[in-house]
């Protein structure tokens, strides 16, 4: 073996252009599968940090009636807070959150919006609550940055609110927009008003009631408390790895296309030298090679060009990742547009299970489609060979 | 067994597939070997020799008969006993040289001791011998094609006889020389086969080469035709 390693080394260098050009072709894939997988891998841990930062810490309770894909289930998913969780919540681990259906009237037109609320001294989660203890003549509240701008709102701006109350009965209010903030998270922003908890409370006639409880700590958490149900870190980031499956397979058959360019560069190239090297395969034969480790040979061979690639790969790759990795690439998008948590700029992060994975991947690869027309070797018959008489 | 017997070849027949029918290149032929010999299978085209070469460089395989080469029946071979023969007793001079293109002069003539496993300073020792042999000395470090067709077939002679084989088979070796090079390279393999005492075997219908042989084997539409010694 490390004799075929070497000759094919030899070979392979020796064969000069023809060589470098599947090299490169080849070390084109795995940069870009590289960069490609990073740039999923960078995302997953993006919008999972972000989800967790804005929205669900470590995890969640939700009334047993919510349903975030069913606005009309909110008129019954709220109920009172138990009172095992008021330590924690006073502690600052758990922060209940109340929401409602509501109503509000930018420059005269009707919009729909969910209204919620929160606590305003809570730092579990980075929205920024503390504007909403904002003493002012109308009610306090923030709005994410896509609200804001789909609203045409503005900090400081006025806007009536209507709201319906535990008995069914309409009411209206003026809210005071304290603050915008910004997110990658629109689940927290678009179409949603964030006001205090007490006062939401109050104008719903709910006291002492939520519709979420968001936690810190997500250990010997009990699976359901009275009507209150569990909804763990990893089901609520579920919807992530779904999506980021689905952009996998989607960018998956992007990076099989470039491979298979690759792979066929190579499997041309085994063909052609197979034919182009009769005389040597026979001389190999006539100096004590068997037939099956000139097969060998040529597949180490093929199989080099991966290695090569890699190589190749790591020179211009390495600062290219690098570079990539710490300037992000920007999509000139909003999460919002999406409706998913993205952010503008995605940070592609390469671990190295993908770098081996996919060095591992594209080898597997060359050298399967080095040996396949290497085989033909195992049939020749040398003598032909070595006067290059095969056709 | 003669302990001086190289190659046996018994009522040795090698029949080819050509169309729907057969081709007979060899008819049974009866041969001897002794160790040392200088010999030659003369013929024209399509006389046999270069089959009966092939056979007994167990490159092919007879259609019957039996062909015993230093002890071992190259028929009932296994393709990795084969390859150990070749590897370890035979050396092979091929008429358009067969050199490995991308490797230098000094890596050619190395390649069977690699297959050898012998050691890197074994290895040393001997490519330079080999190369002193033929004269290549001084050019150990370039490829084949920057060499002449002199001394690419000087090359392939050093990789024919480095490990120091029993057995050198040489197929048409001067076709492709001029007659200065080609009395040169014969010059040489005079001297390996008295100096080593290496046992050649040519298929050649040179008459340059015929002037050295000490033994003439003459095959005529693949049967010995007549046995000349000197």
């Amino acid at each position: 073996m490390k004799l075929a390693i070497k000759l094919a080394f030899k070979n392979l260098i020796g064969a000069g252009l023809r060589t470098w050009l599947n090299v490169i072709v080849l070390s084109f894939s795995f940069v870009m599968i590289i960069a490609a997988k990073g740039i999923l891998v960078g995302w997953d841990r993006q919008a999972k940090k972000d989800m967790a930062d804005w929205e669900i810490a470590g995890g969640q309770y939700w009334n047993a009636n919510y349903d975030p894909y069913d606005a009309f289930t909110l008129t019954e998913a709220h109920s009172v807070i138990p009172g095992q969780f008021k330590d924690e919540i006073e502690r600052g681990d758990m922060v209940p959150v109340l929401i409602t259906q509501g109503t509000i009237y930018p420059e005269g037109r009707m919009q729909s919006i969910l209204i919620k609320g929160i606590d305003p001294g809570q730092s579990l989660l980075e929205l920024p609550t503390g504007r909403l203890d904002t003493a002012a003549g109308a009610l306090p509240a923030i709005i994410g940055s896509n609200m804001a701008r789909a609203n045409r709102l503005s900090k400081g701006d006025y806007v009536t609110i209507r709201w319906r109350d535990a008995n069914g009965t309409f009411d209206a209010a003026e809210i005071l927009i304290t603050d915008i903030f910004t997110t990658n998270v629109p689940t927290v922003d678009v179409g949603q008003v964030w006001i205090a908890l007490d006062s939401l409370q109050s104008m719903v006639l709910m006291p002492g009631e939520a519709t979420i409880l968001t936690f810190r700590d997500q250990e010997n958490r009990e699976a359901g408390v009275g009507d209150w149900k569990l909804m763990t870190y990893k089901s609520l980031v579920s919807e992530v790895d779904e999506m980021i499956k689905t952009k996998s397979v989607g960018q998956s058959i992007f990076y099989i296309i470039l491979l298979i360019l690759a792979l066929l560069a190579i499997f041309d190239t085994q063909v052609l030298s197979i034919f182009r090297r009769q005389k040597e395969i026979g001389t190999y034969v006539a100096l004590g090679y068997t037939r099956k480790e000139v097969v060998l040979l040529f597949t180490v061979e093929g199989a080099m060009h991966a290695v090569l690639a890699a190589v190749t790969g790591a020179i211009y790759g390495i600062p290219l990742l690098v570079w990539l990795a710490n300037k992000g690439i920007s999509l000139g998008m909003s999460s919002a547009e999406f409706g998913f948590t993205m952010a503008d700029t995605m940070y592609p992060v390469y671990s190295g299970s993908l770098i081996i994975g996919t060095t591992l991947l594209v080898m597997i690869a060359t050298t399967i489609v080095s040996y396949w027309p290497s085989r033909r070797i195992a049939k020749m018959n040398p003598t032909e060979a070595l006067r290059g008489k095969l056709q | 067994m003669n302990n001086n017997l190289i190659i046996e070849t018994k009522h040795l027949t090698k029949r080819f597939p050509m169309g729907k029918g057969e081709f007979t290149a060899l008819k049974g032929i009866d041969l001897t070997l002794g160790k040392g010999e200088f010999t030659g299978l003369i013929g024209p085209s399509g006389s046999g020799k270069t089959t009966l070469l092939n056979i007994i460089g167990s490159l092919d395989s007879p259609t019957e008969g039996e062909v015993i080469v230093m002890g071992s029946s190259v028929g009932i071979m296994s393709a990795k006993e084969a390859a150990r023969l070749r590897k370890e007793n035979l050396g092979f001079i091929f008429q358009s040289y067969n050199l490995l293109q991308v490797h230098t002069v000094y890596e050619n003539v190395e390649f069977p001791l690699l297959l050898l496993k012998l050691s890197s300073s074994e290895r040393r020792k001997m490519v330079h011998d080999a190369l002193e042999w033929v004269g290549l000395t001084d050019k150990m470090k370039q490829k084949p094609p920057q060499l002449s067709g002199g001394e690419c077939q000087r090359v392939a002679i050093a990789r024919a006889m480095v490990k120091r084989p029993s057995l050198v088979l040489a197929d048409e070796p001067t076709a492709n020389l001029d007659a200065a090079n080609s009395h040169n390279i014969l010059q040489t393999m005079v001297k390996l086969n008295q100096d080593l005492m290496t046992t050649f075997l040519f298929a050649t219908h040179d008459d340059k080469v015929i002037g050295y042989l000490r033994r003439k084997i003459y095959l005529k539409d693949g049967l010995v035709d007549k046995i000349e010694t000197a």
